[in-house]
């Protein structure tokens, strides 16, 4: 193939290009040509089709992302906000926290272990961009039912590949979720959190400023992987039709990731970048013209001296490659000398690439000849925006009127004893450490508290112990049943998991998973969560502070369920004063913390009956507030002995998980009809065990934040009673609980 | 009796950590001069009575089941003589 220049395109200038086969639509060509003011080069015509698509550019969901910066609440805790690597919040003490949750859905079907690997090697890249040292992930997944073959097939690599490439990076693996329902069958959704920490002063922005400045590439070398990864990848569903379209899997080296996070961390410690971005979607495309857009203006990159693994690369190969552990920093050329020593001495590869320039033009050179020559803004920040049409659904209205009164609910006491063990032993339900025993939860010694707790907390400080609490939540069918309601119930869960735990909630991330935003009806559930996700954090008072948007997670024409995983990050001024969920001690008291209504609707007892429809409860965000008010206040006068959420399968699922921990029964006794006392899952709910010592000054605290409180019973035994129904040895719990998972996966790898 | 060789190789294209890993540890060990390596899998199958075209049709799909991951892996089968 001969070498398309930027002077090739003045001479040839109605070259036919295939633009349409790398996703861009006439109209964006149409664009680009009139940007140009000539056709592109083909290396142009990469990097454009690679930053318009919608991974990159956001294009269909920006017009209702800005909702997130319109309605942020005032606060001083952001430090930096939406449009960088990763949102920035102050913890005290002078330190910085930094957290987001990012998608790695489509490679991770096509290969589980290595998609789900590399998805935790961008998001900690991500993180450490920031200038944050990683400290902890977390990784929410959803996949198909748990007894399908395809299922067998994903879910044991996606979890071998988080713990092979976590563990390797000796960071600590403190929660997430685990989720089955048939709409992710041929479409799992692979969503990894990371948090990192640092000092105020040692923030990073991605911008390439003064001219002069020297541009870095250093870590791994460029090989073919992912080209096209992210244009076509992430942006078109899979049809088995079209095997061609699948691009080199990328494969992820963790150690090579480690050595680069210490490398990076030595290099900030001495000041020696003014930029840094990470290589991660559409590889050196977005990290050139992003660092370009932000900075200056201009910059100057000759593409030969990338170095490369795989020789036989074309420029539009290098431009559009997603090879792994790459970073691109903007250094100084007094500076440049030090840096290149402390990459010797890490043995990372670093190569001076290029230059900052005041050209306004990002220009790229190969073989003496210019390929490359834009406004970079118009690939990085000025892409296309659409006002994607969008419509309720035919059939919503008819959703939300099926109401699950047709299942037959459960009367005598032997009903419910057979519906708690078959809601504990549901795949969704059911014990997760088959899943989380393959990831190592306590390297570093600084997790205080893991999966399955309500949020994982490590400490940031050894000295004071202040810590971060994270928790990820949503009930997708409550999203896909009113999309606004459910995305507020789903910050409502996270908020109050961590203030569960004794933490106060600080700020939200988001992974925002839909169908294909060319359907109307997607769209509107997209509308919906975006607005009730930031009507709700301007309620609670929680900046945003970034977040991802992944589209098309669909097979055929079948949509997921809607699935804005929503992250909580709170602060806890001592970890030593956390509230874990275990039941530990005899004698104890059991409170329930709010009301119970009948809310059946999208519960995890309609699911198991194959049921979905109605309308989902509403969140009470003043209660919910009050309620984390008086979790956190009497966490931090340490009278709890222990707390715990009610989420899905109600009061007896919550209350058997605190018994199962350290196998300490309960007795208890419920008002009203026992089944709806049972399972209900109305949200703004939480279990609590006071001593009798501090019983008094509890029930004073919670009528002063106005939450109602219910005496449910006391701690003891081996059994869970629930007086005047049945009981249910914790040995026959137990089984029924950790049973599932090594029965559905063991022997699987 | 007859035996079976089947060879896994990462993709030419793909990233092989650990062959990389190996690449650089050998000049640390004196061994000058070497470029590239590689790391594959090796298996030995070894059936009842004759290497029939359909047996080694049965053990390249077994390879494609298990042995090898075709979505980064590619393989050979060859009968030992």
């Amino acid at each position: 193939m001969t070498l398309d220049t930027v002077k090739s395109a003045l001479i040839d200038a109605n070259q036919v290009q295939p633009y349409r086969e790398l996703g861009l639509r006439d109209d964006e060509y149409a664009r680009i040509k009139s940007i140009l003011g000539r056709r592109p080069t083909s290396s142009e015509l990469a990097m454009y089709s690679v930053m318009w698509s919608e991974h990159c550019s956001y294009k269909s969901s920006k017009v209702h992302l800005r909702q997130f910066g319109e309605k942020q609440p005032k606060t001083d805790a952001l430090l930096v906000g939406i449009g960088e690597n990763a949102g920035v919040v102050d913890v005290g003490e002078g330190y910085a926290v930094t957290f987001k949750i990012e998608s790695h859905n489509h490679p991770s079907f096509v290969e589980p272990y290595q998609g789900a690997a590399t998805g935790v090697g961008g998001i900690v890249r991500d993180i450490l961009t920031m200038g944050a040292r990683p400290i902890a992930i977390m990784d929410p997944l959803r996949f198909g039912p748990a007894d399908a073959s395809d299922t067998k097939r994903v879910l044991p690599g996606v979890v071998a590949g988080i713990g092979g490439y976590g563990n390797c990076l000796g960071l600590p693996n403190i929660g997430g979720e685990v989720v089955f329902d048939e709409t992710y069958s041929g479409n799992p959704l692979i969503n990894a959190l990371c948090v990192g920490v640092m000092r105020h002063e040692d923030i990073k922005l991605a911008k390439a400023s003064g001219v002069g400045n020297l541009v870095v590439l250093f870590g791994a070398k460029t090989g073919g992987d992912g080209i096209g990864g992210v244009s076509v990848l992430a942006s078109e569903s899979f049809d088995s039709a079209k095997p061609s379209k699948r691009p080199s899997v990328q494969v992820g080296d963790p150690f090579a990731e480690k050595v680069l996070i210490e490398c990076c961390l030595e290099i900030f410690a001495e000041d020696l970048v003014i930029g840094i971005q990470d290589l991660g979607g559409a590889g050196l495309s977005c990290a050139t013209s992003e660092l370009a857009s932000a900075g200056t203006g201009g910059m100057h990159v000759v593409l030969d001296r990338v170095p490369l693994r795989d020789p036989s690369l074309a420029p539009e190969e290098i431009l559009m490659s997603e090879s792994q552990e790459r970073m691109c920093a903007i250094v100084e050329p007094e500076k440049i000398s030090r840096f290149l020593e402390l990459c010797t001495r890490w043995d990372v590869t670093a190569t001076v690439i290029g230059e900052v320039n005041d050209s306004a033009r990002l220009t790229i050179e190969w073989e003496n000849e210019i390929i490359v020559d834009v406004p970079p803004r118009t690939v990085a920040h000025e892409g296309p925006v659409y006002e994607r049409p969008f419509a309720e659904p035919a059939g919503q209205k008819r959703l939300q009127a099926n109401l699950p009164n047709s299942i037959a609910r459960p009367r005598s006491p032997e009903e419910l004893r057979m519906t708690l063990l078959d809601l504990i032993s549901c795949p969704n339900l059911a014990d997760k450490s088959w899943v989380t025993n393959q990831y190592d939860k306590y390297v570093q010694g600084n997790t205080v508290l893991a999966q399955p707790e309500d949020s994982g907390i490590v400490r940031i400080d050894e000295k004071t112990g202040l810590g971060v609490a994270i928790s990820t939540d949503v009930n997708a069918r409550w999203c896909l049943l009113d999309p606004y309601e459910g995305t507020r119930l789903a910050l409502a869960e996270a908020y109050r998991n961590v203030a569960t735990t004794g933490a106060r909630p600080l700020a939200v991330t988001n992974c925002l998973n839909f169908g294909s935003p060319e359907d109307p009806a997607v769209m509107w559930q997209f509308e919906r969560a975006v607005t009730g996700l930031a009507d709700a954090c301007l309620e609670l008072g929680l900046p945003v502070t970034g977040g991802n948007v992944s589209f098309y997670n669909q097979t055929g024409d079948v949509a997921i369920l809607p699935t804005p995983v929503v992250g909580v990050l709170g602060v806890i001024d001592d970890v030593a004063k956390r509230t874990a969920m275990a039941i530990s001690t005899e004698g104890d008291e059991l409170y329930l913390l709010g009301e119970t209504r009948e809310d059946f609707a999208g519960s995890e007892w309609a699911h198991i009956h194959g049921h979905l429809g109605g309308m989902p409860p509403r969140a009470d965000l003043d209660h919910e507030r009050r309620l984390a008010n008086l979790l956190i206040e009497a966490s931090t006068s340490q009278i709890l002995s222990a707390a715990h959420d009610l989420s899905d399968g109600g009061l007896a699922i919550a209350v058997a998980e605190m018994s199962l921990r350290k196998r300490v029964g309960a007795r208890i006794t419920i008002d009203g009809d026992p089944f709806v006392a049972l399972f209900s899952e109305t949200p703004g709910r939480v279990v609590v065990v006071v001593s009798q010592w501090h019983r008094n000054e509890f029930l004073a605290l919670a009528a002063s934040h106005r939450i109602v409180t219910h005496h449910l019973g006391v701690t003891g035994g081996s059994a869970l009673v629930v007086a005047d129904n049945f009981e249910i040895q914790l040995s026959e719990l137990a089984d029924a609980h950790q049973g599932t998972f090594p029965r559905l996966f063991a022997g699987t790898r | 009796m007859a035996r079976f060789i089947v060879e896994v190789m990462l993709k030419p294209e793909i990233l092989d950590p650990q062959g990389a890993a190996i690449a650089a540890a050998l000049p640390r060990l004196g061994f000058a001069g070497l470029t590239s390596v590689r790391q594959g899998k090796r298996f030995e199958i070894e059936i009842e009575g004759p290497a029939t075209a359909e047996k080694i049709a049965e053990i390249e799909s077994a390879a494609e089941l298990l042995l090898a991951n075709l979505v980064i892996e590619n393989f050979v089968v060859r009968v030992d003589e």
